[in-house]
């Protein structure tokens, strides 16, 4: 099986990076053209893997090539779907991979100045980042003239506070320019008016990741490794309850079910799967009848969810639904930011439906309630929050309602916890 | 009134060179400044924003709406327990009744000797490390009381 990103793992010093191959990638770049390297992208199926999923070829090429003004990349390393713990990894183990990534998008977009915003949660990995781009920057791959072309790249790494929100691209830029991190409304996109109101790229670490493998072989090659429109590998971070929860580099279309058992060594104990959470906490549950799905974008919006981060959450027979549902909730009602009525009031609605029924106060109709809030925050808003916050709540409703209405009925938890 | 010490000025001064706009320093700001100080409280916001040519608003705004940042002065080690989904499945609320008795705080809480400070914090992004926290950035994971134990004691 060909893997794209661990195998660079534990290389973290730069000679340990260069003498297994790295930065050959970014060297052949610059001597490639802008538009050919976008075209190469475009070939290799890569897509956005901070959640959204969107062509990274096709999203380049929205930033105006004739602009005079300055354009900037913002890495997002702020990592803060619940589940998720890709980046950090890639980032501790892998940190030139990021930087040769960043100089291949940077020449590719025309972009001389990229910011890291890395959640203020990862102060040890920031610092790990710094050293390896003080080190590019000794071997003079980043700063000026970098390999002796006319390209100068110049990196920084930026930590974030404390705000999930912040991951979202516009809060982003925001929270970049030293306020608060509130989601901007869209059109105008940051392909033309982001940081400083200048042409921005914002990429995530791990799609930046995948960049230099893809010069190195060719984009035919990488989306040869997936299916489909998904290219490449995926990496996945598995967490909950199974055997071996961790990271796992599969090619794309690799079952759930391969993921969680051949991989992540099964359900432990001796418990019975009850769910898995594919994407990130905001990725629809599916039931163990629907983990035969393939990992990949297509097939994961087929099966009615999403594959998101990649963040994988096992729960097996003695989670609690209406427990799950009071942490979903309190979570995107604590990280709304407020801007939008529907996502401010529906989040904080649910999350104390949610927690009433936790201890036991719940009411008859609850559970239509709670699908009704749902699906009346969707659509309506200016980031994507609230659809994050609205779906799972949706799906595990429709899913465990039975569960969830015997949790009322009877006033506490119907099921059996250690 | 306080003052930034000239360490953090210099420091200070060096990250403003990372951006064309000052006030895009400001996240890195506080946190030297947090540091410093221990948090940031109304006579640090004026300081910073003296500092970046802010108006005291501007970071009043920006300080509160950022969880990392104290407002009060709080314990020598900040610990931020895991409460999110991976961490609840794999007993983060016991873990949390523990941590809570043990040091005789409640959640947002500075213990009476003034070493630690207990928060509870969504996804910290270790999840494979389940129950999860962190101390001083440092992250502790695959809790249990007898771990809390030898951690909080290790820790001066
Ligand atoms: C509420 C919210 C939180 C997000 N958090 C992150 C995050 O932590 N990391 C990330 O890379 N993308 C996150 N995203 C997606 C970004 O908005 C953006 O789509 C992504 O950074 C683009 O990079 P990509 O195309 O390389 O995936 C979030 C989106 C939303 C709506
Ligand atoms: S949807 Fe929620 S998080 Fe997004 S901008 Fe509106 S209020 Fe803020
Ligand atoms: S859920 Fe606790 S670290 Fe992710």
């Amino acid at each position: 099986m060909t893997l794209v990103i661990t195998p660079w793992f534990g290389k973290v010093k730069i000679e340990d990076y260069i003498g297994a191959g790295g930065y050959q990638g970014a060297r052949k770049a610059l001597f490639m053209a802008p538009d050919e390297i976008i075209e190469e992208v475009k070939r290799s199926n890569l897509r956005g893997r901070g959640g959204a999923g969107f062509p990274t070829g096709i999203k380049w090429s929205f930033v105006p090539k004739d602009s005079p003004k300055e354009k900037y990349l913002c890495i997002n390393a702020d990592e803060g779907e619940p589940g998720t713990f890709k980046d950090k990894y890639i980032m501790r183990e892998a940190p030139h991979l990021l930087i040769e990534g960043a100089i291949i998008a940077s020449w590719a977009v025309g972009i001389n100045t990229a910011y890291i915003y890395i959640r203020g949660e990862y102060g040890k990995v920031a610092l790990i980042l710094e050293k390896a781009i003080e080190e590019a920057y000794a071997k003079g791959f980043l700063g000026k003239n970098i390999f002796g072309t006319d390209f100068s790249l110049d990196i920084f790494v930026h930590r974030g506070a404390g705000a999930y929100i912040c991951g979202e691209e516009t809060a982003l830029i925001e929270s970049l320019e030293g306020k608060r991190g509130q989601p901007r409304i869209r059109p105008p996109f940051p392909a033309t008016y982001g940081l400083y109101g200048c042409p921005t790229v914002v990429n995530n670490v791990e799609t930046l990741a995948n960049l230099p493998a893809i010069i190195k072989n060719g984009g035919e090659w990488f989306a040869s490794l997936g299916v489909g429109k998904s290219g490449g590998t995926k990496l996945f971070a598995v967490s909950g309850h199974v055997k071996r929860p961790g990271l796992y580099e599969l090619p794309m279309g690799t079952s759930l079910k391969t993921l969680i058992y051949d991989y992540a060594g099964g359900i432990r104990g001796n418990h019975r799967l009850k769910g898995v959470i594919p994407g990130g906490s905001s990725s629809p549950i599916l039931k163990p009848e629907e983990i035969e799905v393939p990992l990949d974008y297509e097939s994961l919006a087929q099966a009615g969810s999403m594959l998101g981060s990649g963040a994988v959450i096992v729960l097996d027979e003695t989670a609690c639904m209406a427990k799950v549902l009071q942490v979903i909730t309190r979570f995107y009602a604590h990280e709304s930011c407020g801007q939008c009525t529907p996502c401010r009031q529906g989040t904080a609605w649910m999350a104390r439906i949610a927690e009433r029924i936790v201890r036991g106060m719940g009411r008859e109709g609850d559970v239509d309630l709670l699908m009704d809030i749902a699906r009346s925050m969707m659509g309506k808003t200016i980031c994507p929050l609230a659809d994050a916050a609205a779906m799972p709540v949706i799906a595990i409703c429709e899913k465990y309602r039975e569960e969830l209405e015997e949790h009322i009925r009877e006033r506490k938890c119907p099921v059996e916890r250690e | 009134m306080k003052e930034i010490s000239p360490e953090a000025k210099e420091k200070i001064e060096d990250l403003l060179k990372r951006y064309p706009v000052r006030r895009s320093a400001l996240l890195e700001v506080l946190h030297i400044v947090q540091q410093e100080w221990g948090y940031i409280d109304e006579e640090g916001e004026e300081a910073v924003a003296s500092l970046l040519g802010l108006e005291p608003v501007q970071l009043h705004e920006v300080v509160s709406f950022y969880s990392m940042y104290e407002r009060r002065p709080a314990g020598r080690h900040i610990i931020r327990v895991c409460r999110n989904l991976s961490c609840t499945l794999m007993g983060a609320e016991p873990i949390i009744t523990y941590l809570k008795k043990k040091l005789k705080v409640e959640e947002g809480e500075t213990t009476e000797d003034g070493k630690f400070t207990l928060e509870t914090a969504e996804c910290l992004g270790a999840c494979e490390l389940a129950p999860v926290m962190q101390i001083d950035g440092e992250f502790y994971g695959n809790l249990t009381p007898e771990k809390i134990d030898e951690i909080l004691e290790r820790i001066k």
